[in-house]
């Protein structure tokens, strides 16, 4: 591999999880870890940037404590953060189904099914945790789905064999976030947190190597103003709106962790990105995004493709025998419940083979008569009215009479910033949760496990680990005319400066859009050498031609969306480099990153642990980024092919 | 297909807006309504023009960003849909369409079709949740809720604080945006405790923040995206009544 890319440094480790038994190590480190006394937690202050499941429940839970929280998102609301569309449900170890869950079952399948490229002992934590997240939401009075006797009801979704996923019908983000939402408005009303609604974090203030605040720009005012503090929490969310078409919300993006990159922050397994099987295809050059149809369609919903190539037959005119049902076929244990990554190039493979339905032959059919025929139609819509109505909306067509069109989106991104045990990144005071860090998934997330990690993070984790590193505190006094919080607020002051006096002649969007093509051609479900190096080529060209030819216009000092989308795609067009870099150096594939090089005779993710169990952590540099590698351990799960057969 | 489109243009909270006519061609009848408008503001902005702001984000239909009064009716003509929902095969061929922001005392427009809704986010400040800080919760199954309560809470608590309630009322009432929250909160066990406070709570921030009261139009259940039914003000009305009596 040429090193032209990258250089490589030290290794990096996480020195805070306890050693000893891994069901006992949470419980250790909050012994281990230092508290704050009530008294003393009025005095600290603490920016926490998004309000998300892991934003709000964090924001929410540190005022509870009686720190003295600043909250800030860029929606006009907290409610909307894009925890509010995940759809299918939250995984739980509550075995209240009697067949055979465990906390360790959990932690298990998520170490598992993250190919073995996370931590043990976060994901065991993360399992343990689980329990007390149903319990803290159902106190809010979260309405989950219940059994007649009034009791909670579960399903089973993709990669587990178990039932444990708590769900409220297709909503269940949305309501797990309203629940966080009202523990948030509950303790502003209180006075212990200060919410700003459309205010976007532009820049991280480091002060003597310590995270001390942030420089954000009022989204209707134009005004640039700092927010100092003792620590700074990140929930912003995850990036995997670098690919312009995904299932994130137009707003999501990378800015508050790619500012914080480049000051220091370690960004980790950056090429690690899932690729959600079942969305509607695209239909235009006019998509502005891709919409998810929840995992839970393939409890019910069996997956299959014309058996003759480009047949064009309306579906229900294609006898079973010319029907392929490859999932079923490929892989008879899981079925249409094999993890994310392998439906996604399972679909792949069927539409590059020539199966694929619908228009450019991108699509597969997700058919519910089988469902219907065994339920009945009211069953399956009282399960699933909710997302056929979308679909309809969206596409036009009935799915209780012909079978849905769905094609993999990018969905969500595993990688993030590098944070340890305690939630910390490498910068002190600096603490990273939810889709935003990169702990607990591994190379590819299991359904219904990214509500679990954000809410594990926000109300039970970090509010727990954070008085560690607070202990120390109050820090010393600084105002806004310390030099290095006038520069960072100088370095915003510049960059839009930058973007308002550029002559230029092209769109945001249309650099947006062309940075996404080759992102989900050379950096999507499969990656080669050749292909990245080519990526990386194209995306320094495209950089270049961003900075001289955008166009933005109107000024700062007013409601401004193109500003607003200009700084964000200045920091995608960094960050697809990154990934393309890292996805070029891990010449393995694994989980949700797919080296065409390396795969097995039938085709599967083929891993190399050897060389490659450990976590990519970069450094960021002005000429190229620096490896610094934290080795994985597997003491409790011994790494095996994965296998859904 | 080719639109007339007449947009509401207002560069800022102070200035004065206006309609303004803009012709749009080549619309694919499979976009939906905000890639619609990103396409006129791509060719805005290739004009030196500024680009017709508007709130968006999930344009899944959950988020409750998109706000748009289309042909006078919040979210367009279709039922049940939110407006990053609504796609262009509604319409056809040379229609003309009128553009307008939620219209409503308690929600000024900040710029073009975007307004501050924040005004719902005091209601809830006011009472609007259940106290439950981190780490008291019981076990999730110790107390078993019917069914029926349960599905009916969920269907209030499916309101998306969009704000189309309040820009459908001729009264600018956001009765329904607070009926949903007393009824989703007031049919849980769980919101037994704090349900006379936080009616009381929350109409006091209603009506202080300018949403006028309800007169049984029903235009705000007809608008709502998430159908959210009438009779969640009965449950609030009922509710408040019952608070303010005790008070008394």
């Amino acid at each position: 591999m040429s090193t032209d890319f990258y250089r490589e440094g030290e290794p990096v480790a996480d020195t805070k999880a306890p050693a000893g038994p891994i069901s006992e190590r949470w419980e250790q480190r909050r012994f281990s870890g230092r508290l704050v006394n009530p008294a003393n937690r009025r005095k600290l202050r603490v920016i926490v940037v998004g309000t998300g499941l892991a934003g709000a429940s964090a924001a929410a839970t540190l005022g509870e404590l009686g720190y003295r929280v600043a909250n800030y998102c860029f929606q006009d609301s907290s409610r909307r953060a894009h925890s509010i569309a995940a759809q299918g449900g939250i995984n739980a170890a509550k075995n209240y189904r009697n067949d055979g869950d465990s906390v360790h079952r959990l932690f298990y399948d998520t170490v598992k099914g993250g190919d073995f490229r996370s931590r043990e002992s976060n994901v065991h934590r993360l399992a343990e945790v689980s329990t007390e997240i149903i319990d803290q939401c159902v106190a809010q009075g979260v309405p989950f789905a219940r059994e007649y006797g009034g009791l909670l009801d579960n399903r089973s979704f993709g990669g587990a064999q178990v039932s444990r996923t708590f769900y409220a019908r297709g909503q269940t983000g949305q309501q797990l976030l309203l629940g966080a939402y009202q523990a948030l408005q509950r303790q502003v009303a209180a006075g212990t947190v200060d919410l700003h609604t459309r205010h976007e974090m532009l820049e991280l203030v480091i002060v003597e190597g310590k995270a001390r605040g942030i420089v954000v720009r009022d989204l209707v005012t134009g005004e640039i103003s700092t927010e100092l503090a003792d620590a700074v929490v990140l929930a912003t969310g995850g990036y995997g709106n670098v690919y312009f078409l995904s299932t994130n919300a137009m707003g999501c993006n990378v800015t508050a962790g790619w500012r914080a990159h480049r000051k220091g922050a370690y960004f980790a397994n950056p090429c690690y990105t899932q690729i959600h099987p079942t969305c509607i295809p695209q239909s235009g050059e006019h998509q502005s995004k891709l919409t998810l149809m929840s995992e839970s369609l393939r409890n019910d919903g069996r997956v299959w493709v014309p058996k003759q190539k480009g047949d064009d037959r309306h579906p229900a005119d294609i006898p079973e025998d010319e029907r392929d049902y490859y999932l079923e076929r490929r892989y008879p244990a899981f079925g249409n419940l094999v993890p994310r990554d392998i439906a996604s190039r399972a679909a792949k493979v069927v539409c590059d083979e020539g199966h694929g339905v619908g228009p450019g032959g991108l699509g597969v059919y997700l058919d519910f008569a089988a469902a219907i025929d065994r339920l009945g139609k009211k069953a399956v819509e009282a399960k699933y009215g909710n997302l056929f109505d979308m679909y309809e909306r969206i596409t036009g067509e009935n799915p209780y009479e012909r079978p849905m069109r769905i094609y993999p989106a990018v969905h969500y991104t595993m990688g993030g910033l590098w944070v340890d045990y305690d939630l910390s990144s490498n910068i002190p005071g600096l603490f990273v949760a939810g889709e935003a860090n990169f702990s607990d998934h591994g190379a590819n997330r299991l359904g219904a496990s990214a509500l679990m990690q954000g809410l594990s993070d926000g109300y039970f984790v970090l509010p727990n680990t954070i008085s560690d590193y607070l202990a120390d505190g109050p820090f010393d006094a600084l105002d806004e005319s310390h030099e290095d919080v006038v520069a960072a607020r100088q370095a915003v002051d510049d960059r839009i400066n930058f973007f308002l006096n550029n002559d230029g002649d092209r769109t945001v969007d249309s650099f947006h859009r062309e940075l996404g093509k080759i992102m989900w051609e050379y950096c999507g479900m499969e990656r080669t050498d050749e292909g990245l190096r080519k990526a990386i080529g194209l995306i320094r060209g495209l950089k270049d031609e961003f900075y001289r030819r955008v166009k933005v216009t109107g000024k700062n000092e007013q409601l401004n969306q193109e500003l607003e989308k200009a700084g964000r795609v200045a920091d995608f067009l960094e960050l697809g480099e990154l990934m393309c870099i890292d996805a070029l150096h891990r010449t393995e594939s694994c989980g949700g990153h797919f080296r065409a090089e390396s795969q097995t005779e039938d085709g599967e993710a083929k891993r190399d642990d050897e060389h490659f169990s450990y976590v990519a952590a970069w450094e960021f540099g002005e000429d190229a980024p620096v490896l610094h590698k934290e080795a994985l351990e597997f003491e409790y799960v011994k790494p095996t092919q994965r296998s859904y057969k | 297909m080719k639109l007339s489109l007449r947009i509401w243009r207002q560069s800022d909270a102070q200035a004065e807006g206006k309609m303004v006519s803009y012709e749009i061609d080549e619309v694919s009848e499979d976009a939906s309504f905000l890639e619609m408008l990103d396409v006129l503001n791509e060719r805005l902005i290739g004009e030196g023009e500024d680009p017709v702001a508007f709130d968006h984000d999930c344009r899944e239909g959950i988020c409750g960003a998109c706000s748009l009064v289309i042909d006078g009716q919040p979210h367009g003509p279709q039922a049940a849909t939110t407006t990053c929902q609504l796609h262009m095969r509604k319409f056809k061929d040379g229609d003309s369409i009128d553009i307008e922001p939620w219209r409503a005392g308690a929600f000024p427009v900040i710029k073009d079709l975007v307004v501050d809704r924040s005004a719902f986010d005091r209601i809830i400040q006011a009472g609007g949740y259940i106290s439950a800080p981190t780490g008291t919760a019981p076990d999730a199954h110790a107390v078993p809720i019917p069914k029926q309560d349960a599905d009916a809470a969920f269907s209030a608590a499916a309101c998306i604080g969009c704000g189309a309630c309040v820009a459908a009322c001729p009264n600018g009432s956001g009765m329904l945006f607070m009926g949903a929250k007393v009824t989703h909160l007031g049919l849980m066990p769980q919101g037994q405790p704090e349900r006379a406070t936080r009616v009381l709570g929350m109409v006091a921030a209603h009506d202080e923040a300018g949403f006028g009261g309800c007169t049984n139009t029903g235009e705000c259940a007809a608008a709502c995206p998430k159908e959210i039914g009438l009779d969640v003000i009965g449950k609030l009305n009922r509710d408040f009544r019952k608070a303010a009596i005790r008070a008394a």
